[in-house]
């Protein structure tokens, strides 16, 4: 389908396409065996203004020029996802760690960190799980107390995306025990802080270019300058994050899923069974013609949220929640349909589909599980529906 | 240091038919990319122009759409592009399209170094290169593998050749001709490709380089093409069947018989 994309975001497609072609496909099962971070491919893409995408002129970025930012982030992720999932997420985690900062960080805290996430010299992580807070954020054990003008950190966070590699995290710890969700607060945390260290390193089912890391706080103290918003805020930073950023993780749903029909459909075309191409039976035609209009309503919903937040909608919780729900379950249907259609190839290694779809599977679950999310579009039906009852 | 980079656009295929009635290229159709070899040489004069400072300024001689490819230098990182484009052009032989590329560099005054990829994939002739450096009456460095150093007055270049590798030294100003050992190509950024599609690329006609009919495009060629073919292909091999062990001892004959001549 023509989305009639600008120009600009035309760029951007054309040119993580290129990027795809000459530095991803050729490593990408590569770092996938050795569940290796892709330092180099990172660096091009930095050479390439990629990581300004979603960061406005005025912190070294060029959001304006794509119309907000949403959109460039999400055709961005979209193409390198149909290369690689892990490489992508690696990509788009940056946005994510940024987010809180671009969100609700203070001009000061814009101006110190954005210019290097903006030119890729440096990477952002986003740390809220832990062992025992996933899903429920108000189970946060990570504590900061306030000592002089600094808080001191204390805890542990897991299964962090650029743990390891970034520079610069997003970290949610509570201040105030006795108020659950509403006692937490958000702070900035620079790689080599005294106290801070890196724990275990993730061995993934997917995504596994990527790197997922614990982050270990014993006594680290962070500037009281490096709150983001206000005590007690973390929450809603959080949440209005997550957000924001969820669009991203359905358009690398999408990637993956073109990427997988991509591979079926020419698989299709050339192998022969029974004297014929097998997309000419018709049990495969329809495999085939159901996948690629999924992953297109997929991606008109995903394009739909996107152009609503870069348009200035304040409200969009359940748009993202939805665009988030259908498009990782459709990356996980169609992927499994693809490795289907390969039939055994697809099971081997040697073909990219089974990668595909230990990739999509991710996608159901993390930035919010989609039960989660299925919470989220409820309660925001149950709203409008009582809303218009009155 | 203001570095020119003469690219050319060239058919996207090392297989381009012949038309060999009129002994030229059949270029119909096939869609036109930068001359791959050039985009080395591109490289290699953003790669210094970054080290040392100053400019790159890409140059080529075409029809007006060839500005499609001085756009994707811009892109890459080109500062500036000159497009030289006048029907007299038309026809030119490689004495004549150096001839006018020299006197566009000429014009330009200042420059320090020109570079060029080794070869056009179309023509393959790498004779525009030396042309240029005839024609300025520049010394020249040929099949460069690798720069060593560049600074104001000299340059130190790897020559890739046959059984070896020279090391030349030479005074500025230079043109040299590079190959792909030199580098990897960096990829266009996003600001590069904005910049690419405002930037104002002027055109130079036969007369802003002061040349006069005689000297350029088909009246300014002395190369005249007789025939053009596509060489046949010739297969000497021969075929045997037979059991493994009779088999080696046939392509080891054979090897030894070769050996022996």
């Amino acid at each position: 389908m023509n989305y009639y994309l600008s120009e600009e975001l035309n760029d951007i497609k054309e040119l993580c396409a290129e990027i795809s072609e000459k530095y991803i496909i050729p490593v990408r099962a590569e770092l996938d065996v050795e569940n290796r971070f892709p330092a180099e491919i990172i660096k091009v893409m930095a050479d390439s203004d990629l990581f300004g995408i979603y960061i406005p002129e005025e912190y070294g970025g060029s959001a304006e020029m794509f119309g907000g930012g949403s959109m460039a982030l999400c055709v961005a992720t979209e193409e390198l996802s149909k290369a690689c999932g892990g490489i992508a997420v690696s990509f788009a985690a940056n946005a994510l760690g940024a987010m809180p900062i671009l969100i609700s960080g203070s001009d000061e805290q814009k101006r110190k960190y954005l210019p290097d996430l903006a030119s890729g010299s440096k990477l952002a992580g986003f740390a809220l799980t832990e062992s025992e807070a996933g899903s429920d954020a108000g189970g946060v054990k990570t504590k900061a107390v306030k000592d002089g003008d600094s808080y001191i950190l204390n805890g542990t966070k897991q299964w962090i995306t650029n743990g390891g590699q970034a520079q610069i995290y997003t970290v949610i710890a509570q201040t105030d025990t006795s108020r659950g969700a509403r006692g937490l607060s958000a702070f900035i945390v620079e790689e080599g802080t005294p106290g801070f260290s890196y724990g275990k390193k993730e061995d993934k089912m997917g995504i596994r270019a990527s790197s997922t890391m614990e982050l270990i706080f014993e006594d680290c103290r962070v500037p009281a300058e490096n709150m983001i918003a206000r005590e007690g805020y973390g929450f809603i930073v959080a949440m209005k994050t997550l957000n924001k950023s969820r669009p991203g993780v359905a358009a690398q749903a999408v990637g993956i899923a073109q990427g997988a029909l991509d591979e079926a459909a020419q698989y299709a075309s050339e192998r022969v069974q029974f004297g014929q191409k097998i997309n000419s039976f018709q049990g495969i035609q329809f495999m085939l013609a159901d996948m690629a209009t999924q992953v297109e309503a997929a991606r008109a919903l995903v394009y739909s949220t996107a152009k609503m937040i870069d348009s200035g909608e304040k409200k969009y919780e359940k748009e993202s929640a939805m665009a988030k729900v259908f498009a990782s379950d459709v990356a996980m249907k169609v992927t499994t349909d693809a490795v289907q259609i390969l039939g055994g190839y697809g099971y081997m290694k040697e073909y990219p589909v089974e990668k595909m779809m230990r990739d999509a599977k991710i996608t159901q679950i993390y930035e919010g599980t989609n039960q989660i999310q299925r919470s989220v579009i409820a309660s925001a039906l149950i709203k409008e529906t009582a809303a218009r009852g009155k | 240091m203001r570095i020119v980079v003469a690219v050319k656009q060239v058919p996207d295929t090392s297989e381009v038919r012949i038309d060999e009635e009129r002994g030229t290229l059949i270029r119909e159709g096939v869609p036109s990319i930068l001359n791959p070899f050039d985009e080395y040489a591109l490289e290699e004069a953003m790669k210094w122009r970054d080290e040392l400072g100053g400019t790159v300024t890409v140059i080529t001689m075409g029809p007006p759409q060839a500005e499609a490819v001085l756009r994707e230098a811009v892109a890459m990182g080109a500062d500036e592009a000159v497009l030289l484009s006048d029907r007299a052009f038309a026809g030119a032989d490689t004495w004549a399209t150096s001839h006018t590329l020299a006197k566009a560099v000429e014009k330009m005054g200042d420059v320090d170094i020109v570079m060029t990829g080794k070869q056009a994939i179309d023509g393959d002739t790498a004779q525009t290169g030396p042309g240029i450096a005839a024609s300025l009456d520049w010394p020249q460095v040929t099949f460069v593998g690798k720069v060593r150093e560049i600074n104001e007055d000299n340059i130190i270049a790897e020559r890739y050749v046959e059984g070896g590798c020279e090391i030349i030294r030479s005074t500025l100003p230079v043109v040299i001709t590079v190959l792909k050992d030199a580098n990897t190509p960096r990829l266009p950024s996003l600001r590069g490709k904005m910049k690419a599609r405002k930037i104002e690329i002027p055109v130079w006609g036969m007369e802003d380089i002061d040349l006069s009919g005689d000297e350029v495009g088909l009246d300014g060629s002395p190369t005249r093409v007789v025939k053009i073919t596509t060489p046949e292909i010739v297969s000497n091999g021969e075929i045997h069947h037979a059991e493994p062990e009779e088999l080696a001892g046939l392509i080891v004959d054979a090897l030894l018989g070769k050996e022996g001549e």
